[in-house]
């Protein structure tokens, strides 16, 4: 679907739903579309991106197919927001592989864990490699401290930089013009990702599966979101550990870094499973089968980074431990280098989103 | 298919409430909808909200609705046309309604969701009417009551005050059925044209049904066939403003125009014929139901300048535009010398409110009819003009029920197993006018009375 006619789609199904207005207790959508009657492209791509496909709107409305009039917010609005990631993407050369996941994804991962597991099959000895390795500086006998550093310091910064500039790009189309940005607003936004709001459907929970009302799938994100910034945070106090206190990893079980790396792993395999089980089972009437792909292969990379990194720990003073740090950090590599071409912006966009509406609601309570 | 204790006819509100209930008291239940499963449920579809009963301040209401006002309410509203033991049945058990509705796992909108309008009357439904539906369909099949989509139920025996059978047909089944006691929950005749015009004539060949298209009055029309007693008025309806442009049924809430004081409302020959700045009520669009039925061809357009295009509410279709008064009236197939000279009168008979006088004070002078509010001239092109028709939303014609809602006969007496809850019987409690929320409340409160005396009477 080319696209002005996803847009012209969503135009079609949110001016109903302006009509109607029985919704607005669901989420922020409803409301911020009532406050922009045009549905400019601006606003619909912002709409789309505040959206956080909680489906109740679908299994709730009175247009819904049979119905003629074929109202499908969910899916039009997971249209449009696929749209907005191709877009956005930088470089625009790059959006293929957004585009193109199911495939992409996999063969990068694929690509980068056997450029690992070659670099060091050719220059770690045997004997060392396949060695069961224990101590201080275990890891660094494979591979050195600062090859590990340069071959994820530097795709990562590359993908912060692309990100950076995706949302440069989408801040400016999006933003409320003369609404002014307040440390409260950012406070509310942060809240309602925290806490995921939007995904509460207003109290009663959210048609994650059919029409029935549940929490799973916003505990299931919970639970992805909260295990990927523990992993992060483990692997912040473990760079803490090794400049500041000159500690070299394998750190203990009982070490910060390990504790917080295992929780934030065994939580993101399981938010990993669990969101792509509902992917699954769900009713795929209210999604957009284009956007399954990119959907189910972030999930997969998320995994796949979670489970090698628990490998690691649990078969690191084995002799396997060479080969699965390769491959652990090469789903590290391929997950870095996908971060601005994967489902991941999705996060950068939304968060966006809800800033806007923040700043929006601020604007409205004070006059 | 099992002969079940109660089979409940049709899939809205007083249905699943009815359904429930008996199930609850332990007997089998059938309830068969006419419509398929993704058009399940009447005109409940396309409802929001509830009015209710509260003596004190409630998460659901932005202050106390005390019997003593509701009642009052209800009579002004219907003329007094209201069964008092029903309306006073309706007026106390609705403050339950809102309860057994969550409790059957129907969520309801709070007050600080801070997205409602203020109602101190109503309760709204969470996402409405559908999303009510859905909890109530899964409710009721967890208890176990049989539910079938595309079920028609037609042609029942009365006979010595008893149903004896009735016919169930759907796409696979046909066969009688003889339940021990059955309950009706399936509306009015709104939806069958031919209804209609044995009623309004080439009238009814206007109107636009604003809900479902499987409110056939089948099931009415065969009671009082035979033998039932009417109340209401088959020549009474619930009539809104509506887009002439919609769907001949089901269009829902989306299809009503509602901001006639921001313009001037001409018929077909362009001229004007009633103030419309005259009700500024919730009930405003609800008065224009009747005005266009009464209008050549049932058809009457809202002509709105640049500025009041703004200030209308969204709707479903976009208004019809064009650069000057004569080329919009060109297109709407009115002659434009007409509406032009409408237009003119009108705007000159505009006269400004006083300094620091409400804006909307705006009124004619010496016109006929007059605009007595917010008479703005209509000066800043583009013009442009919605049309409308009348929408239907139910009929004030129902069966006669009794306390209980057993079905009474025109000869005095009951049908002692056939109960009746929601529109079919509402014109019990309004035989015209309207109170909004009352049609799901209606169906709430005798739906559960229904149900579960007619488990009782299947039981004992
Ligand atoms: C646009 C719109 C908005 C409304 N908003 C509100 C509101 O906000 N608040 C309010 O209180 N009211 C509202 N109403 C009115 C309210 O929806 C209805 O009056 C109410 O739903 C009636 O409930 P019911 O169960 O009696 O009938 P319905 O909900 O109409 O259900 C009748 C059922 O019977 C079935 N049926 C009919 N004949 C047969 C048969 N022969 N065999 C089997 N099944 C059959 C139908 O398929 C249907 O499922 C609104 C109506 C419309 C059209």
């Amino acid at each position: 679907m080319p696209v002005d006619e996803s847009l012209a789609e969503s135009r079609r199904v949110l001016e109903i739903c302006n009509a109607c207005g029985y919704c607005n207790g669901f989420c922020d959508v409803f409301e911020s579309a009532e406050r922009r009657p045009t549905l400019n492209e601006a606003d619909l791509v912002h709409l789309a991106n505040l959206c956080h496909a909680c489906r109740n709107c679908f299994h709730g409305c009175q247009y819904a197919p049979p119905h003629p009039f074929l109202v499908n917010v969910p899916r039009s609005l997971a249209r449009t927001r696929y749209r907005s990631y191709l877009a956005h993407a930088w470089p625009a050369a790059l959006s293929g592989l957004l585009a193109r996941q199911a495939l992409a994804a996999p063969l990068i991962a694929l690509g980068a864990i056997a450029l690992l597991v070659g670099l060091v099959l050719v220059l770690v000895p045997p004997e060392v490699l396949f060695a069961s390795q224990a101590g201080a500086g275990a890891f660094y006998r494979i591979l050195s401290w600062e090859a590990m550093v340069l071959l994820g310091g530097l795709p990562l910064g590359w993908s912060v930089l692309a990100i950076g500039l995706s949302l440069r790009q989408y801040w400016r189309l999006t933003r409320t013009e003369g609404a002014p940005l307040s440390t409260r607003a950012i406070g509310a936004a942060l809240r309602d990702i925290l806490v995921l709001r939007n995904l509460r459907g207003g109290g009663p929970g959210c048609n994650d599966l059919d029409d029935r009302f549940s929490h799973a799938r916003r505990r299931l994100h919970h639970a992805m979101l909260h295990g990927f910034l523990l992993s992060f945070a483990a692997t912040v106090t473990a760079t803490l550990y090794h400049h500041l206190l000159g500690w070299e990893a394998p750190y203990p079980l009982l070490s910060a870094p390990v504790l917080l790396g295992t929780l934030g792993g065994i939580l993101m395999s399981l938010g990993a499973v669990g969101l792509a089980w509902m992917k699954w089972r769900a009713d795929p009437e209210p999604s957009a089968p284009e956007t399954r792909g990119l959907d189910l292969a972030f999930l997969g990379l998320l995994f796949l980074v979670a489970v090698t990194g628990l490998a690691l720990l649990v078969w690191r003073e084995t002799a396997a431990m060479g080969l699965l740090l390769a491959i652990h950090l090469g789903s590290v590599l391929a997950f870095f280098l996908l971060l601005p071409y994967s489902k991941f912006v999705h996060a950068g966009y939304r968060a966006i989103a809800l800033l806007i509406e923040a700043i929006e609601h601020a604007a409205v309570s004070r006059q | 298919m099992t002969e079940p204790d109660v089979l409940v006819i049709g899939g809205g509100t007083a249905a699943l409430c009815a359904a429930i209930s008996a199930r609850r008291l332990g007997a089998s239940v059938l309830l068969a909808e006419q419509a398929p499963k993704g058009l399940r449920g009447g005109n409940t579809r396309h409802s929001r909200n509830l009015r209710i009963r509260h003596e004190s301040l409630t998460p659901l209401s932005s202050g106390p609705y005390p019997e003593e006002e509701f009642w009052s309410d209800l009579w002004h509203a219907t003329g007094g046309t209201s069964d008092p033991t029903l309306a006073r049945i309706l007026v106390q058990r609705s403050a339950e309604a809102t309860d057994w509705l969550a409790n059957a796992g129907v969520p309801l909108q709070p007050t600080s969701s801070g997205v409602l309008p203020p109602s101190r009357k109503t309760a709204f439904l969470l996402g409405g009417g559908t999303t009510m539906l859905n909890a109530l369909y899964a409710t009721a099949k967890r208890l176990g009551v049989e539910i079938r989509y595309g079920g028609e139920v037609r042609d029942p025996r009365i006979a010595n005050g008893r149903l004896e059978r009735l016919l169930y047909q759907d796409a696979g089944t046909a066969r009688t059925l003889a339940p021990r006691a059955a309950v009706a929950c399936c509306g009015g005749g709104q939806a069958n044209r031919d209804w209609l015009r044995a009623h309004w004539g080439e009238t009814a060949d206007g109107f636009i049904n604003r809900g479902t298209p499987f409110a056939s009055g089948e099931i009415l029309e065969a009671l009082l066939r035979q033998g039932a007693r009417a109340v209401g008025d088959p020549k009474r309806a619930y009539l809104v403003a509506v887009d002439a442009r919609s769907p001949a049924d089901d269009g829902g809430i989306v299809t009503r125009i509602r901001c006639m004081p921001e313009g001037i409302v001409v018929d077909a020959n362009g001229r004007r014929f009633r103030d419309e700045g005259g009700d500024t009520a919730s009930t405003r669009y609800a008065i224009w139901g009747q005005r266009l039925a009464d209008c050549p061809g049932q058809i009457a357009y809202l002509i709105l300048d640049a500025r009041g295009r703004r200030a209308a509410p969204p709707s479903l279709y976009p208004p019809i535009a064009a650069e000057t008064i004569e080329r919009l009236a060109a297109r709407l197939g009115i002659d434009p010398g007409s509406l032009a000279a409408t237009l003119a009168g009108y705007n000159a008979a505009t006269r400004a409110p006083d300094a620091g006088a409400d804006e909307a004070d705006w009124r004619t002078f010496d016109l006929d009819p007059p605009k007595s509010r917010q008479a703005r001239p209509l000066i800043e092109p583009p013009f442009a003009a919605y049309p409308m028709r009348p929408g239907i939303t139910f009929t004030y014609h129902g069966v006669a029920v009794d306390a209980q809602t057993r079905v009474r006969l025109r000869d005095g007496g009951v049908i002692e197993n056939l109960f009746a809850a929601g529109m079919i019987m509402a014109p019990n409690l309004m035989g015209r006018g309207y109170l909004s929320g009352l049609a799901l409340t209606i169906g709430v409160v005798f739906g559960r009375i229904a149900g579960e005396e007619a488990a009782r009477h299947a039981g004992g």
